[in-house]
């Protein structure tokens, strides 16, 4: 069997992210993403703490601590790009301006719940950042994830378990064995790697799955921009 | 003559009292207030209700003024980091209160404040553990948290120049939570690099119009570090 690697993931992902795309890229592992976008598309990444149009990190030396990622790294501006306040950053995710957003989780659900800021543990201090406002901005979330925990368990389930970063909100699962689709309609297998079936799926997550004959996501509302 | 400028970090923090609400702005370092939280931590005023994106980074900043002792409740959206010990200390001594908020109802929450609104109803956190309790709403088939402006008496924030009369304009993502902060205090505080003569920011590029603004200090760029 042929699982990928976290590179070939985040190259699977970029795959599916359409020239024109107004995209936010999760802390983590999304963030590798970035370094697998097509050159031929033009892509407008934003980072959710105040930037448009964010370029790749700083060679080292040059780094401007004034110009960082959600994550805290520092980056840099591609020319054309722009800064502004986080009002005006949220008001971009949660009012379905940005086309897609990328994120990680601890388990997505069938219906397509996610639960990706909490373990839930007592003494755990929580923390939630963007995390919450993310999940339910964007017109399409997809998560990239492992699709098992190291012990083995699906993390693609039926219902969370984790507490609830957003409800029914993410469309698409990339994971190192299968892309799904998620939703109203339950779980269904976009792909599979090389070496996996559908049965082989069904016994490691659990879930009944059935093959999804949609190869591209749902087409994005570009709308006035199509004609560009 | 309108002159909001003052002298001293010091002069600028003069009336901060014990038990206020204090909005800091910036995101990890980036666009931090430093010399502003400084002066404070010398005025020795305690009981202090934090409002910030994150719990302090580090030693400095609003990490100094948790390990000081100052901070009684502190509003944010992301207290755990790799460098929060001082927080993460006085949290599980019991010594902090927490109020978790998603980033993006922070500056929902504070914006509503500077625009007089008496809430806001967010799809942001409906369904989880972080609107338990809270009147929600279907609009037009979408579910909505209702949520509470967050005012402060007073802000702190870091600008990059301003001018006599209050106007801002910032740099790069040092930008995030200052205009909105400067909204929703009564009494808005910013550290500048540089005070310019009125009539050079440019009136078009003016980020934070001076009516939000009630002083401003000059002060020696410090050298920001990694959060």
């Amino acid at each position: 069997m042929n699982r990928l690697t976290r590179e070939q993931m985040a190259a699977r992902v970029a795959q599916d992210i359409p020239e024109g795309a107004y995209v936010n890229l999760g802390i983590g592992l999304p963030t590798m993403v970035a370094n697998h976008l097509p050159a031929d598309r033009e892509i407008i990444l934003q980072s959710e703490n105040g930037v448009l149009g964010m370029g790749p990190a700083p060679a080292e030396g040059e780094e401007d601590w004034e110009l960082i990622n959600a994550g805290k790294q520092a980056v840099t501006l591609l020319t054309g790009g722009a800064f502004f306040h986080h009002a005006d950053s949220f008001a971009m995710m949660r009012g379905g301006h940005i086309d897609i957003c990328v994120l990680g989780a601890f388990q997505v659900s069938v219906r397509g719940d996610i639960a990706n800021w909490h373990t839930g543990e007592p003494d755990a201090i929580p923390a939630v950042g963007g995390a919450m406002d993310l999940a339910i901005g964007a017109k399409q979330t997809f998560v990239m994830m492992e699709l098992l925990t190291k012990q083995g368990a699906s993390k693609l389930v039926e219902s969370c378990t984790y507490p609830l970063t957003g409800l029914a909100c993410v469309s698409r699962v990339y994971t190192d064995l299968a892309v799904f689709e998620v939703g109203a309609n339950g779980a269904s297998v976009v792909e599979l790697v090389d070496g996996m079936s559908i049965t082989e799926l069904e016994s490691l997550t659990g879930l009944a799955l059935t093959e999804c004959n949609r190869q591209t996501p749902t087409e994005l509302k570009l709308d006035a921009r199509a004609s560009a | 003559m309108i002159d909001k400028s003052m002298e001293t970090v010091a002069a600028a923090v003069a009336d901060i009292f014990d038990g206020a609400s204090v909005m800091i702005g910036g995101f990890g370092t980036a666009g931090m207030p430093d010399q502003l939280i400084d002066a404070l931590i010398d005025r020795e005023v305690g009981n202090l209700t934090i409002i910030n994106n994150n719990a302090g980074n580090g030693e400095n900043g609003v990490a100094a003024l948790i390990k000081a002792g100052r901070v009684r409740k502190i509003i944010c959206s992301f207290p755990r980091q790799a460098d929060s010990h001082h927080f993460d200390a006085a949290y599980r001594a019991g010594e902090i209160e927490l109020e978790l908020v998603p980033q993006g109802n922070l500056a929902a929450r504070i914006q509503a404040a500077g625009a007089g609104l008496g809430a806001i109803f967010t799809p942001t956190g409906f369904g989880t553990l972080l609107a338990e309790g809270k009147e929600t709403r279907n609009i037009e088939g979408r579910d909505y948290v209702l949520e509470y402006p967050i005012r402060a008496d007073f802000a702190l924030i870091k600008a990059h120049k301003g001018d006599r009369w209050g106007n801002l304009v910032y740099r790069k993502t040092a930008r995030n939570f200052g205009p909105i902060m400067a909204m929703a205090a009564t009494t808005a505080i910013v550290q500048v690099s540089q005070i310019v003569p009125l009539g050079e920011l440019d009136p078009e590029c003016i980020v934070t119009p001076g009516v939000f603004v009630q002083r401003l200090v000059e002060v020696q760029p410090t050298t920001v570090s990694i959060a």
